[in-house]
């Protein structure tokens, strides 16, 4: 199946031999590299989902930002800096990718500002514990890794480029989480409740990282067929169950869900509804956070503005100079 | 801001290598969030960074004509001159 019906930018259709060696070029796994001519949708989803990814990594520094200044240890608190300079060079890497694609680094960041761009539902919720930490670098950036792994192999040279040196720091990322949980929840009852209490309000949030049920995802046959995608949001959310039900049993935390149950049959756990009505909700903005996240990137953008200023003027005067 | 292109050389012996590239005022900048960026974990012992604006890159629609021309030279491989059994490698 060729993708007819395709428009270029300039609304005319998609000249059909071009489109036909396109698609033949990503069904023999070559990668696209920028100059290379693709069709303007490709360019478009990959604009979107690129810019997207970069904004949730850049939001994603707030809600782990939140607990930098008061970690219980230094060397927790080396660790959480670390991770969280971390996320903003995961930022830098994806937001570069995405330029090669002809959209500047100015609009997607007023597209961030100004709401019209999402990031991450995840990152709208509060971290109002230490454990949350925990959570987050167990649970979210290990939801994360699941969506990243195969994005490595993404079609687009440049992106596919960036995901894997962004895979090689995930995983110290996943694991300084768990680590966070097990010493919670082998420390006091009280610890062990606020690991408790973490999983219980990042299990649901963690999950809806993957989007939309496949019978609901509008974006899904397209960019499989342009490998931007290569298994579908159910598939990772079940793989991302599976592998997160025993790490919770060996620390001897319960999932909150009553209807998780191996299924034999299936080789897979069975897991209770999503509430999808909160997904769009705060998809939609009106999640807990959506407002406060914002509201610091507005901040930090406008505090920041003299800084890019001095540099502007830096740079001019050291061409007037030469 | 001008964009850079990051070079990073992982170590000596090894040539240096395209990673990514990166907005600065100017080179020094450049090299100075190219280390940030890029050399968290050690990846270099080296960095360049270049202008994207002084970079000229072959044209991706002339592929073919341009590197076409060496497909049917077979005689510059060693494989193309079949030995004796008796000497076998050269
Ligand atoms: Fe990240
Ligand atoms: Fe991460």
């Amino acid at each position: 199946m060729y993708s007819q019906g395709l428009q270029d930018a300039k609304g005319g259709p998609e000249p059909e031999g071009l489109l036909k060696a396109f698609q033949k070029r990503i069904d023999n796994e070559e990668k696209i590299e920028p100059r290379d001519w693709m069709p303007e949708a490709y360019r478009k989803t990959l604009i979107r989902q690129m810019s997207q990814h970069a904004h949730s990594e850049i939001v994603g520094q707030l809600p782990e930002g939140n607990w930098i200044t008061r970690a219980p240890t230094l060397k927790r608190k080396m660790i959480l800096l670390a991770k969280v300079q971390d996320e903003a060079g995961h930022g830098l890497y994806i937001y570069s990718a995405t330029e090669t694609l002809g959209i500047t680094r100015e609009e997607m960041t007023r597209q961030l500002l100004s709401g019209e761009a999402k990031y991450s539902s995840i990152f709208n919720y509060p971290t109002p514990s230490w454990a949350d930490m925990g959570a987050i670098g167990w649970l979210v950036d290990g939801a994360a890794i699941m969506n990243q792994v195969p994005l490595c192999r993404a079609s687009y040279g440049p992106y596919a480029r960036s995901m894997i040196r962004i895979c090689k720091e995930e995983s110290f990322h996943q694991r300084q989480g768990y680590d966070i949980m097990t010493t919670l929840a082998r420390g006091s009852n009280a610890q062990k409740k606020m690991a408790q209490d973490a999983l219980n309000r990042f299990w649901w949030p963690a999950l809806m990282m993957f989007g939309p049920s496949d019978k609901d995802s509008k974006h899904s046959v397209q960019s499989m067929q342009w490998k931007i995608k290569r298994f579908s949001n159910d598939d990772l959310r079940q793989k991302f169950v599976d592998v997160t039900v025993p790490q919770a049993e060996h620390l001897g935390l319960t999932i909150p869900d009553e209807d998780l149950k191996w299924n034999e049959e299936r080789g897979h756990y069975d897991f209770g509804e999503i509430d999808w009505d909160e997904f769009i909700n705060v998809i939609k903005g009106n999640g807990p956070c959506n407002k406060e996240r914002l509201r610091a990137r507005q901040k930090a953008h406008d505090e920041g503005e003299w800084v890019r200023k001095a540099a502007e003027v830096y740079q001019q005067n050291q061409r007037d100079a030469a | 801001m001008k964009l850079y292109e990051i070079f990073i050389r992982p170590k000596s012996g090894l040539n240096h290598r395209h990673v990514g590239s990166l907005h600065a005022a100017d080179a020094r900048m450049a090299l100075q969030n190219a280390r940030d960026v890029y050399t968290r974990r050690e990846e270099g012992v080296s960095i360049w960074v270049v202008e994207a604006a002084h970079i000229t890159a072959s044209n991706p629609e002339q592929s073919e004509p341009w590197f076409d021309p060496a497909a049917d030279k077979i005689y510059r491989h060693p494989t193309f001159y079949p030995l004796d059994k008796e000497v076998d490698n050269m």
